[in-house]
């Protein structure tokens, strides 16, 4: 019965042939360490956002009169509405936190260098699209440091020369943030800019697919064909596009090997994705800020401004810089920077295990430096504070610089052929 | 198939006229999506000029009007203060006013028409924030400067006439708006001086 009709439906639509090439004879490197639990992890928020947001979307009012007393709605009286807007909202920390380790797993085993820059470059624009979608989602409540947090980011595009207040003017569709900058960002947020997501996240596993997953060795598992002696090769089945242009050797397939690996990642994370969601939801101030529990008031500022953390690294450096057009540029450099990631590094060796000791320091500052700028992100602006951000902002900028420099003759360590463990 | 010669030239041409048209239309089409984006008829509406009475402000005191839901700070200085402004100049990035933060009528040492009132915008030029009025105790963020304005986001100052110090984020000082006065104590808020 069952295979009939999956007979049936593969004579119309290549499923069988798409769960295989795909899943089941997917050759992926044996090595995988929980580094690579972050992929499936996103995937899983991703999911869960829409999931609640669909849910959210049918209780919450997009309006500058209705929104802020909608969500008080959402929370007293809906039946389960709390939790579906504490898993929405802890779940867009979530996201950055995974998101932000899967980058790093990148970073460290070179899994944005050749031939993976196009997997990397869709994997950026699913962060910057990311990074909107969480800015537009932040004012939907219509509390005060949704509205001030609001002011403060559409403010950066009238720092371009000329254009620049009729810009702002434009996104807000008003003199001020108000009712008509809510609604068109409450249509952003749950129509274009998950569709756009969704696209994205489509692309950037087709773009994987296609060039193979990186590993923790930097060790490519597909072999130039008939290079490979047959006992050698790994002993699976695998979809016949990788094979019949590699030999395999060192993978296994997708699915049930990381399938049933990530379940324990999935395992793992929702325990403290549930402990943060039921005990500390508003992530101690961090995920939802004080001044949020009070509606809009454009005549009233928040004695401090400050974004979501997840922000807070690219906002330290808007504000350390003192001047408004090159603050602005400084934070969008930093983002651009990390898309020319794979051009900055002229080096072949991929894993950091491999490479040399300076880069482990580099990379290692680079981080530091990130959390720093993250943490001021959140506090104010004293001259101290700015101090220790201007030198993490050169920290950030300059793991960039510095790799362009030693990668192009770097003294790596000899890469064995094979993986081997 | 028929079997009329094919002919390049012309196929090449319609594909360009096509594509053309296509883009024309393409355009054609965007302008309603962006010009929707654009403040509506009623927003524009919301943003009139609006009336503040001026007779009762107290000297040194600070009253807020709202225009275009903008905070417009309405301050009555003293001589004092007025007279001051000029000590200040060196410290300041823009003290003579060359930047086109206020109106023709406004560009000059106080930035008002009337020394005794500033006008001006309650929105730092740096983000946007509300910087707050401190009248007596300014001289903790510039000394031997008794009055100014401090914004608590990312500290830029503004003196007496909004105008701003070095060595801060905010890029420009104040904005004066458009404004007049239709009577000795009515400002109208909005409209320029001899607009209305």
């Amino acid at each position: 019965m069952l295979t009939n009709f999956m007979a049936w439906m593969d004579k119309r639509l290549p499923v069988t042939d798409a769960w295989n090439k795909h899943l089941a004879q997917y050759p992926a490197p044996k090595n995988f360490n929980f580094w690579y639990f972050f992929g499936s992890l996103a995937m899983l928020v991703l999911v869960n956002q829409i999931l609640t947001g669909v849910w959210l979307t049918m209780s919450y009012e997009p309006s500058g009169d209705g929104a802020f007393a909608s969500v008080e709605y959402i929370m007293r009286d809906v039946d389960y509405g709390w939790l579906l807007r504490y898993m929405h909202s802890t779940g867009a920390s979530a996201f950055f936190i995974v998101v932000y380790l899967h980058m790093f797993r990148g970073m460290m085993y070179g899994s944005y260098q050749k031939p993976r820059e196009l997997l990397w470059i869709f994997g950026m624009l699913i962060f910057l699209v990311l990074m909107a979608e969480a800015f537009m989602g932040y004012l939907l409540p219509w509390g005060n440091m949704s509205y001030w947090g609001a002011q403060v980011i559409i403010s950066l595009f009238g720092a371009i020369p000329v254009i620049g207040d009729d810009l702002t003017q434009w996104i807000r569709g008003d003199y001020v943030i108000s009712g008509a900058t809510l609604n068109r960002f409450f249509a952003l947020h749950v129509i274009a800019m998950p569709l756009v997501l969704v696209i994205l996240v489509f692309l950037h596993i087709l773009a994987l697919h296609e060039v193979g997953s990186n590993n923790p060795e930097g060790i490519e598992v597909k072999k130039k064909k008939g290079t490979i002696k047959p006992e050698d090769q790994s002993k699976f089945t695998f979809h016949k596009q990788y094979t019949d242009k590699y030999d395999i050797v060192d993978a296994i397939p997708f699915h049930p090997y990381y399938s049933v690996k990530d379940i324990m990642g999935v395992a793992f994370f929702l325990f403290i994705f549930c402990w943060v969601m039921f005990f500390a939801p508003e992530g101690g101030g961090y995920f939802i800020e004080a001044p949020n529990f009070e509606p809009a008031n454009g005549l009233k500022t928040p004695e401090h401004i400050v974004p979501v953390w997840y922000f807070g690294p690219f906002y330290t450096i808007l504000r350390v810089v003192p001047d408004k057009l090159f603050g602005a540029v400084a934070m969008f450099g930093a983002i651009i920077m990390l898309f020319a990631l794979p051009w900055f590094d002229r080096g072949t060796v991929k894993a950091i295990k491999y490479r040399c000791t300076l880069h482990t320091i580099n990379l290692i500052q680079f981080v530091i430096c990130f959390i720093v700028l993250g943490i001021l992100g959140t506090k104010s602006a004293t001259p101290l504070n700015n101090m220790i951000g201007t030198a993490a902002s050169f920290g950030y900028f300059g793991f960039f610089i510095l790799l362009w420099f030693y990668s192009k003759n770097e003294k790596c360590k000899p890469v064995p052929e094979r993986v081997s463990h | 198939m028929s079997n009329v010669p094919v002919n390049n030239g012309r196929r090449r041409f319609l594909t360009a006229a096509t594509a053309v048209v296509g883009g024309a239309g393409v355009v054609g089409v965007a302008v309603p999506f962006i010009g929707s984006w654009n403040p509506s008829a009623r927003a524009k509406a919301a943003g009139a000029p609006v009336e503040v009475n001026v007779g009762k402000i107290e000297p040194g005191q600070l009253i807020r009007a709202e225009w275009r839901g903008k905070p417009v700070y309405v301050v009555r200085r003293t001589e004092k203060t007025v007279a001051d402004l000029a000590d200040l100049d060196d410290q300041l990035r823009d003290p003579n006013s060359e930047k086109a933060q206020q109106p023709e009528y406004a560009t000059n040492p106080y930035r008002s028409i009337k020394p005794e009132f500033l006008v001006a915008l309650g929105v730092c030029t740096h983000l946007g924030c509300a910087p707050t009025y401190h009248n007596g105790d300014f001289d903790q963020f510039v000394e031997g400067t008794s009055e100014g304005f401090f914004c608590p986001c990312h500290g830029s100052k503004f003196d007496m006439a909004g105008r701003v110090f070095q060595g801060v984020p905010a890029p420009l000082n104040l904005m004066v708006p458009e404004h007049s006065f239709t009577s000795e104590d009515t400002l109208l808020i909005g409209v320029g001086q001899g607009e209305a």
